[in-house]
């Protein structure tokens, strides 16, 4: 795991402590005043340590461009919205995000210097988008993708720091928390359900190695992906007759909106028909976006997969 | 390209033992495979599915649903494949006269991937379109190559003809590339597509399978033709063969072998290359032996790759493109250097 340590500037030391997060929260020299500053320059200057390293913001940011699906969501949740200029063409939730062609797979540094930023939210240094925004003075802060949820939690707690809405941030994570907790808790764990997650018709498959799958561990699931070697990588091309065969309790698809799978398109494969996962309607369509995500909707991910494990136990 | 053919009454022996490899590939690729079945149980229920025998092979009906959906047309198509690209492999090299000629070689392999990527990118959800549009693609880039080729130099000049299958090729790579760019989130798709899969099932053999027939008895009725081709046009005159009529009618029958392939698995590469090579080393250079040989020699190559590609990693897969290439691309360089040392 990426260790993270989140700097804040003297103004927030003792204010808030994350417990249990893996974060820790460490003074600065910086002495700034307390309590009666105005709330938008409240705890700057901050530094962030994100993937990137240190980053360093002098003033609340109030020209956000954000480059990935997940950070749009999270800047939204955080109540950073109203400083977000442009999103990336990825960003498809909130509506009111301000989507823009840029492309977030494929950055393009002067189109998103156009849009004046004092912010870059990245969650891939693609093409070494980081160092080109460097050379122009534009702060970027790295969230890489979340292997496990906590490191979603503390990626929405950062971006909530570096944008100034650090409290409303804390809230979110431990809403978060609390509704994970509880539906983890809710989870019959004894039923000893296996399940496949599909990426892609081809089929690709996430493990639990992969972020998607550690949500999945917590409803006690056995992902029948595991049995892939490690070389295959977290999410595995699996072979169409070992799925068959291993004939999962639980199918949960992420190519719906992609590539209109269902449990029709499924029975349809060669050899899968008689999978007991379609007899058994069994076959759950997730939301692709929400499952390919880590930022806060991945409680809504959590209870749907809920649901289908409460729903498995009470026909088989 | 000038050895000696072998002795013609040496050609039905080499046949049998080819089919005799391709039969053990096939049940190889039969027995084996990422679900846990033991091959004794697979002998059973290959029994038990022969009309008239009934034999319990104490597979569940999932297991036997896999084996005849999955498995049986999977190694059907790989055989069916393999032999195509092979075939039309030994075409091109026979037409070009040319060793390094391969079935992609006019520009097939870029229409299939800019029509399949676009199908991709167009059609989401409709994997039934991909097929088509490969196929389409392919005779379209082979057709673009031909007629470019045509207008641009001597009519059944072969040197202009590669070189507009290689413009071609480049610009409808860089049309791809720009889609590709365009929606960056179907490259994993679009990837795993040009990688190559024969996996589809029996809609897969069903659709290839005529095309095979039409392009491999048209292919193996030239045999002879290619053969007084290799030794010059001219002489072929005297002899009484028309070069260019020939030399259009393999290269149709050859796209129409590649074309299908591509349709149903994808881009596989160096089956068309390395294939022929091999038959001719072992057999001699004659097309009447080179063409059939080729035909069932890819068929076996390809079931192997394939159950290499499902078996090594299992249960996850890789894309038989990789298996093929591996095996493949020492091999081209093995080839290259003697055909240097050939020309020196």
């Amino acid at each position: 795991m990426r260790p993270v340590r989140t700097a804040f500037a003297g103004a927030l030391l003792g204010t808030l402590v994350l417990a249990g997060c893996g974060q820790t929260t460490t003074p600065t020299t910086t002495a700034a005043p307390t309590g009666t500053a105005p709330a938008s320059s409240a705890g700057f200057p901050v530094t962030i340590e994100a993937g990137n390293g240190k980053v360093t913001l002098a003033k609340k940011p109030e020209r956000i461009v954000s480059l990935s699906a997940t950070h749009t969501e999270t800047l939204f949740a955080v109540g950073a919205g109203p400083q977000v200029v442009a999103v990336d063409d990825q960003s498809n939730y909130p509506a009111q995000a301000p989507k823009t062609d840029l492309s977030g797979f494929k950055p393009n540094v002067e189109a998103i210097v156009a849009k004046k930023p004092d912010l870059v939210i990245v969650s891939d240094d693609i093409d070494h988008i980081v160092a080109e925004l460097g050379k122009v003075n534009v702060p970027v802060l790295l969230e890489p993708a979340a292997t496990k949820l906590d490191d979603a939690y503390e990626e929405i707690a950062e971006i909530g720091a570096a944008t100034g809405n650090k409290a409303k941030a804390d809230e979110v994570v431990s809403g978060m928390k609390t509704a994970m907790d509880k539906l983890a808790a809710d989870a019959p764990k004894d039923k000893k359900l296996t399940y496949y997650h599909e990426l892609d018709q081809t089929p690709y498959a996430a493990t639990s190695q992969t972020f998607i799958g550690q949500v999945y561990a917590m409803f006690g699931l056995t992902n029948i992906a595991d049995k892939a070697p490690d070389q295959a990588g977290g999410y595995p091309k699996l072979s169409a007759e070992f799925v068959a065969q291993a004939d999962p309790d639980l199918i949960f698809l992420a190519d719906v909106k992609c590539c209109g799978q269902s449990k029709d398109t499924l029975a349809k494969r060669p050899g899968w028909k008689g999978l007991s996962a379609i007899k058994n309607d069994q076959v759950v369509q997730l939301d692709d976006d929400l499952a390919s995500r880590w930022g806060p909707r991945v409680v809504q991910l959590a209870e749907s997969i809920g649901a289908a494990v409460a729903k498995a136990g009470t026909t088989s | 390209m000038t050895r000696q053919a072998g002795p013609s009454r040496a050609r039905p022996l080499w046949v049998v033992c080819a089919l005799g490899v391709l039969a053990m590939c096939m049940i190889a690729g039969l027995l084996d495979g990422a679900a846990d079945i033991s091959p004794w149980q697979v002998v059973l229920q290959a029994v038990d599915w022969l009309p008239f025998v009934h034999v319990d092979s104490g597979l569940a009906p999932v297991e036997q649903g896999l084996l005849f959906e999955l498995r049986l047309p999977r190694v059907l198509v790989a055989a069916v494949v393999g032999g195509l690209l092979a075939m039309a492999g030994a075409g091109y090299q026979g037409v070009f006269r040319n060793p390094l000629a391969d079935p992609y070689l006019l520009g097939a392999a870029a229409g299939a991937g800019l029509a399949a990527t676009a199908a991709i990118v167009l059609l989401p959800g409709s994997a039934g379109s991909i097929p088509l549009a490969a196929f389409l693609g392919a005779v379209g880039g082979v057709f673009l190559a031909y007629t470019l080729g045509n207008t641009a130099g001597r009519a059944g000049g072969t040197a202009t003809l590669v070189l507009a299958g290689v413009a071609v090729t480049s610009f409808l790579t860089a049309i791809q590339a720009f889609i590709q760019q365009l929606k960056v989130e179907e490259l994993q798709r679009i990837y795993s597509w040009i990688l190559g899969d024969v996996g589809g099932g029996w809609d897969q053999f069903w659709l290839v399978l005529p095309y095979a027939a039409v392009s491999a008895v048209l292919l193996l009725l030239h045999g002879r033709m290619l053969d007084v081709l290799s030794v010059g046009d001219e002489e072929a005159t005297s002899l009484g063969v028309r070069a260019a009529r020939v030399r259009f009618t393999v290269l149709l029958a050859a796209s129409l072998a590649t074309a299908a392939a591509v349709a149903v698995s994808g881009l596989i590469g160096f089956v068309g290359i390395v294939i022929p090579h091999i038959v001719r080393r072992l057999a001699g250079g004659s097309y009447r032996i080179v063409l059939p040989l080729s035909l069932i020699g890819g068929g076996a190559f390809l079931v192997l790759a394939d159950l290499i590609a499902r078996t090594v990693i299992a249960p996850a897969e890789l894309p038989i493109g990789v298996v093929t290439m591996f095996v493949g691309a020492p091999f081209f360089v093995g080839v290259l250097r003697m055909t240097r040392r050939a020309a020196t």
